[in-house]
């Protein structure tokens, strides 16, 4: 099922098959020395079980953001202001703390992008992939270390037993990467966040993250969000496509849809600043401009300043989430001009 | 571990032998020794017959190799005030001062990482910014300052505590060990809220909180071994502090340690004896390096193992 804007996803509704996390105007605000800032803004969107949608964007979009907000890792700087996150039919945006934590590995997991900093350097990797189990299975230390040796199989890691001992300076960058996805799939969560899993890595090595991660999502049907600003990584990957720019969605839909004939502005243009579209000796186009400050996002539309179809409504009014087709949804004025283009 | 352990004693044989030949040099750059060593009104037979007795009539290498001698069997002569061996004498009144800094460090270190760590969980809440007040003041008050006052207030005014001596129970030490404790807890304080503010923003944390740690598993199991790094060197730099500055407390509170036995020596010209304690200090200073040493390895692999691919 692809995902699908808020009033969409009321209309249609299909208990058989609940959607494994579902996010509704999300808005999460920064608190800086200069005041305070709205970095998402009302972002919404929904996975099913064994399914993957991708948050696309630029850095500085708001994806992480968004990610950190769903899990409840957000710095204290930043402030979740409004909307709702449901997992396992649980607003968890309304749960205690002690509440949330509970949900936190067997429900809702994240793999962060920077898995050198993301272990912690004193602890062999093993007792780093027991805790899951210690913390929510309450297993003792000795049972949990079994089950760790298990999960460093299980991605792939040769000699588990001894390895487990082994601190994480002592791996390569995709062997770290592969402990940490051990880690975030050690409870079998329903929903599994991926902040850029593959940035820092070789691209053989990253093939082999993104292989490794389909066949965990095929084997325990998880849920995942795949936060990333590859294009090819979603087109190979996803199903399901949420564009991000300035904090807000700005195009949603199936990625083979989506990518075929993009319907606002701005998926269009990063589709056009692919090398593969463009002919040698040709200047690669780009999205001229960069995106505005957070603390300077414009009245009306958030990409009326790099826009090639801006006029004066883009200024005056912002445009909302619409359906553009089936369970499409741009957020223009002129996506209908587009899908002639 | 067994090969860091040697490796790290070995690279401090070099700077050891440095402090062993200092010594000796000080004992004879300031001029004749003998003068050092014997009272102003010796008379001239009574010098010669010390300076041929203790081998100053002889060449320098000469004496050197004399000297290396003595170092080994830690034979340093004779007190002038009370004709006892100068080693024996050190080695017994240095166990007072290392139960003194060894209690004080233990507190110290115990209280600064609780202070600390609450500091550090919330940057610039009101209990932050308590304690860093807190830390600094007790960093910069002067212990003689407080020994003083102390001795005033539980000493005389309120007889709660003795004003001196080591004889009887455990009240006798209060008052030195919070004089003691003061600076280092206060420096200790900023060290660990410094380290921890910075372990808790970690990346790992934040991992360890995705998988439902509790609060006080990120702080006491994530974060603090990740801070314990610039801790445990400054605390190491402090307990040398203590080792070798507890002149000014043991001299108030007339506890019989090394600081006290320095201070009686420098007074009365007993140079056997400082040359002993000067020895048997840097020799301290020397192995707590190596303690603080070890203790980075044993908390960090880092430290301890080379990098594989």
């Amino acid at each position: 099922m692809p995902a699908s804007t808020e009033t969409e996803t009321r209309a249609e509704e299909r208990p058989a098959d609940d959607p494994a996390l579902e996010v509704r105007g999300l808005c999460v605000d920064l608190h800086t020395a200069a005041g305070t800032v709205r970095a998402v803004d009302h972002v919404g969107f929904t996975v099913r079980r064994g399914r993957t949608l991708a948050l696309l964007g630029e850095s500085g979009c708001g994806k992480s953001m968004t990610a950190q907000a769903i899990v409840g890792l957000l710095d204290p700087v930043a402030e979740v202001t409004g909307g709702s996150v449901t997992v396992a039919g649980t607003d968890v945006l309304r749960l205690s703390p002690g509440k949330r934590r509970k949900l936190a590995g067997p429900v809702l997991s994240i793999v962060f992008q920077d898995a050198l900093t993301a272990l912690n350097p004193v602890q062999p990797v093993g007792r780093q992939l027991a805790e899951p189990f210690r913390i929510h299975r309450g297993l003792s230390r000795r049972a949990a270390r079994e089950k760790a040796i298990e999960l460093m199989a299980s991605v792939g890691i040769p000699e588990p037993r001894q390895r487990a001992r082994s601190y994480p300076h002592q791996f390569s960058g995709g062997m770290r990467q592969r402990l940490l996805i051990a880690m975030a799939v050690a409870l079998e969560p329903d929903v599994l966040l991926a902040d850029e899993p593959t940035t820092a890595l070789d691209v053989t090595v990253q093939a082999q993250i993104m292989r490794l991660l389909r066949d965990l999502q095929t084997e325990h049907r998880l849920a995942v969000v795949l936060i990333t600003h590859d294009l090819a990584v979603v087109a190979q990957r996803a199903d399901d496509v949420a564009v991000m720019y300035a904090g807000n969605v700005v195009e949603t839909g199936p990625v083979r849809e989506v990518f075929a004939a993009p319907r606002h502005p701005y998926t269009r243009g990063l589709l056009d600043s692919v090398p593969e579209h463009a002919r040698r000796g040709e200047r690669l186009p780009a999205v001229p401009g960069s995106p505005p400050e957070l603390s300077a996002i414009p009245a009306g539309c958030v990409f009326q300043a790099r826009c090639p179809l801006a006029r004066e409504r883009c200024v005056t009014e912002r445009p909302v989430l619409a359906p553009v087709g089936a369970g499409r949804s741009a957020a223009c004025h002129f996506s209908e001009e587009l899908a002639h283009a | 571990m067994t090969v860091f352990l040697r490796n790290r004693i070995a690279s401090s044989a070099i700077p050891l032998l440095f402090v062993v030949l200092g010594v000796f040099c000080l004992a004879r750059l300031a001029g004749d020794p003998v003068d050092l060593y014997l009272p102003l009104s010796a008379t001239e037979e009574q010098r010669a017959e010390f300076s041929a007795a203790h081998g100053f009539d002889q060449s320098i290498p000469a004496q050197l190799w004399d000297y290396l001698g003595q170092v080994v069997r830690l034979d340093f002569g004779e007190s002038l005030r009370t004709g006892q061996s100068a080693g024996e004498m050190v080695l017994t009144a240095f166990p007072a001062t290392l139960q003194l800094a060894a209690v004080t460090m233990v507190i110290a270190v115990l209280a600064a990482i609780l202070v600390g760590s609450v500091a550090a969980y919330r940057p610039n809440s009101a209990v932050d910014r308590f304690s860093s007040l807190l830390a600094m003041t007790a960093a910069s008050i002067p212990d003689f300052w407080f020994a003083i006052v102390g001795v005033l207030i539980f000493g005389v005014s309120l007889e709660w505590l003795p004003t001196s001596g080591v004889i009887g129970g455990p009240e006798i030490w209060v008052l030195p060990i919070a004089t003691l404790l003061i600076r280092p807890f206060g420096v200790l304080v900023q060290v660990v809220r410094g380290s921890m503010v910075a372990a808790l923003s970690a990346p790992y944390v934040k991992v360890a909180r995705s998988k439902g740690a509790s609060e006080r598993r990120v702080v006491f199991g994530h974060a603090l071994r990740n801070a314990t790094t610039p801790v445990l060197t400054v605390a190491g730099d402090l307990t040398i502090g203590l080792v070798n500055g507890a002149v000014v407390v043991e001299t108030i509170f007339g506890w019989p340690g090394i600081g006290k036995l320095m201070i009686d020596s420098i007074l009365q010209r007993d140079f056997a004896v400082l040359q002993a304690a000067v020895l048997l200090t840097a020799v301290t200073i020397f192995a707590l390096n190596i303690v603080v040493d070890v203790a980075h390895a044993l908390i960090d692999a880092r430290v301890r193992q080379p990098v594989q691919a």
